[in-house]
């Protein structure tokens, strides 16, 4: 088990200095002067220059790359070409409502797709499993700001019931959660049901069957917990639709978090902005992942043994 | 009299016509399958005559009557500029009609031989591929996108580039599995034995087995060329104006949701159709394509 902790980890390494890598080098990519690019068009030749020596534009490659990098682990990611602050300070600003979206889209997601892939998997080809199935296929077609917008027509300017923007109370969260977990919850309905059906059928459900045990004994004890293995594994591959759907669900409830620091970035050539956000998003991703994968060795034994 | 002619037995049909007729047989099996096929019909005919099917121009501007709601004149309603929003719909299809078959065109022009190459020799050329593919994928759904949007530029253009750039990792993936599981078999060693090239044997023999995955890939890979393009342009970052283009309608018509709901409704659903109707067929497509489905 820890020799296979150690794998994945050290695996990780090597993605984790090619993301970094990634980022290092869009800027150095975008035609023109990269300490330009970086400090602004509006910038002085002096902001310039001291740009260039801070990003030892006349060093080799390598140096540049194990700067940016030393700078990154201490936090430094420049200034904002914009408001001029320390870039560390507006992700630390906005970090914190990246996250919450995201658990609460996730918590959404779970609730809602494992409770409708149950219910489904125990009336099958039924009108409740017809209808739950055509609800996922829905929400697995609508796109994620299209829902959101939807969802703004009908609870925050029809019926009133739920804001649209603000960040001041947990109320606020809600339509944004339920924007981000929907196509992930649909995702998890059809695989729970396809789960839970294949568990139904197996030898020891019949035994429990056969031994009188309460049906509602049967799913809540014996094949809901064997039906979660592979939607575990389906949880860990949604989250980076998740974390992408955040950057979306963000821009259609004007939630301020990184997503929608990343786009106004680019839309306004703040790359030092632009390089911390991408970096912070993808490094989440790859750390998230390597989680999904250990947890899904400390729930099924088998796989550190393969 | 009986001839020679006549008692000898038919010749048997050629083994790819059978094939596919096995294929389509079990496609139209699938209720699901034909209501994707039936939605991509449509919307590939509305593509390819949007000028004929429009009933207006998409970018003739009418302020005095902007945001006006459905009518026997406008079916759909007009947007904030006063333009039909049927013929701009009608006029999206075929820019995500474009947008699909790039992007399409660029993962499968790319990935396919990557992974072909990759799977088919190994060694340092597959580690060093597989590594800068876990590091694309490292990059999660649409940011990878937006990453190269902001290398590239804003512009639509800019997108279909990126959202086929993006889609490259899963062809070279999949091609790439299926030619590892193809490497050892019978048929390429006796191919090696009678003297083929390498790069025949890959392009002749490996390559048409892998054809039904590629297929599959590309009809699921179109419907997310689609909603990544319509993200961007919902972003602000892919079609400009005033490109018809389904995410950047959206994008500008969200403020005057409260005024004109229409507006933000029909482009969504547009997209929605779209990307069901390509779900739809690429799993139907997937399942006939699989023997193990077939009864």
């Amino acid at each position: 088990m820890w020799a296979y902790i150690a794998k994945r980890l050290l695996l990780a390494i090597p993605v984790v200095l090619g993301v970094a890598f990634v980022v290092f080098a869009m800027v150095r990519v975008i035609p023109g002067d990269p300490a330009q690019i970086m400090a602004g068009e509006a910038a002085t030749e002096e902001f310039v220059e001291a740009i260039r020596k801070d990003m030892g534009l006349d060093r080799p490659l390598l140096t540049q790359f194990a700067s940016f990098v030393g700078n990154a682990l201490r936090g430094d990611f420049g200034r904002s070409v914009r408001s001029k602050a320390p870039v560390t300070i507006e992700l630390r600003a906005r970090i914190p409502n990246t996250i919450s979206l995201t658990i609460a889209g996730l918590v959404v997601a779970v609730a809602v797709g494992v409770s409708a892939g149950v219910i489904s998997a125990i009336r099958p080809y039924s009108l409740i499993d017809a209808a739950v199935m055509l609800v996922a296929l829905a929400g697995l077609s609508m796109p994620v700001f299209w829902s959101g917008l939807m969802l703004i027509l009908v609870f925050a300017v029809w019926l009133g019931w739920l804001p649209a923007v603000g960040t001041d109370t947990p109320v606020h969260l809600i339509l944004p959660a339920v924007t981000l977990g929907m196509a992930t919850a649909a995702i998890i309905a059809r695989m729970t049901r396809s789960s839970m059906l294949e568990v139904l059928r197996s030898d020891y459900i019949r035994t429990a069957r056969a031994k009188g045990l309460a049906e509602q004994s049967v799913i809540n004890r014996h094949a809901f917990r064997n039906a979660l293995i592979p939607v575990i594994t389906v949880v860990g591959l949604q989250m980076g639709t998740l974390l992408s759907g955040a950057v979306l669900t963000e821009s259609v409830f004007a939630w301020p978090g990184i997503g929608r620091l990343l786009v106004e970035g680019i839309l306004t050539r703040d790359y030092p902005l632009v390089q911390a956000s991408v970096l912070v998003v993808a490094l989440a991703f790859v750390l998230v992942n390597l989680f999904v994968d250990l947890l899904y060795a400390v729930v099924d034994p088998r796989i550190h043994y393969e | 009299m009986a001839t020679a002619e006549s008692v000898a037995p038919a010749a048997p049909e050629r083994p790819t016509r059978t094939r596919a007729r096995m294929v389509w047989t079990q496609f139209r099996r699938s209720r699901a399958g034909l209501i994707g096929l039936g939605i991509l019909v449509l919307f590939l005919f509305s593509g390819l005559f949007a000028s004929r099917l429009a009933p207006r121009d998409p970018y003739e501007i009418m302020l005095e009557s902007g945001l006006k709601k459905p009518s026997a004149e406008y079916w759909l309603g007009q947007d904030e500029l006063g333009r039909d929003l049927l013929s701009r719909i009608i006029y999206g299809a075929r820019l995500s009609m474009v947008i699909g078959v790039i992007a399409v065109a660029i993962g499968v022009g790319f990935g396919v031989p990557i992974g072909a190459l990759s799977g088919y020799f190994g060694g340092w050329a597959d580690l060093l591929t597989q590594r800068v593919i876990d590091i694309m994928l490292a990059f999660p759904g649409i940011l990878l996108a937006i990453v190269l949007v902001a290398v590239l530029g804003v512009g639509l253009p800019q997108v279909m580039v990126a959202v086929g750039i993006v889609s490259i990792p899963t062809y070279a993936r999949l091609v790439r599995g299926q030619v590892l599981a193809m490497r050892s078999q019978e048929f390429v060693d006796a191919a090696r034995a009678l003297g083929a090239t390498s790069s025949r044997i890959i392009w002749r023999h490996v390559l048409p087995n892998t054809l039904a995955v590629i297929i599959v890939q590309s009809t699921l890979q179109f419907a997310s060329a689609i909603l990544a393009a319509a993200a961007l342009g919902f972003l602000g970052l892919g079609a400009q104006p005033p490109a018809a283009e389904w995410g950047s309608m959206l994008s500008n018509a969200r403020q005057y949701i409260r005024l004109a709901p229409h507006s933000v409704m029909f482009p969504g659903v547009a997209i929605m159709l779209t990307v069901l109707g390509f779900n739809l067929l690429g799993d139907a497509v997937r399942d006939a394509l699989d023997p193990r489905m077939r009864i």
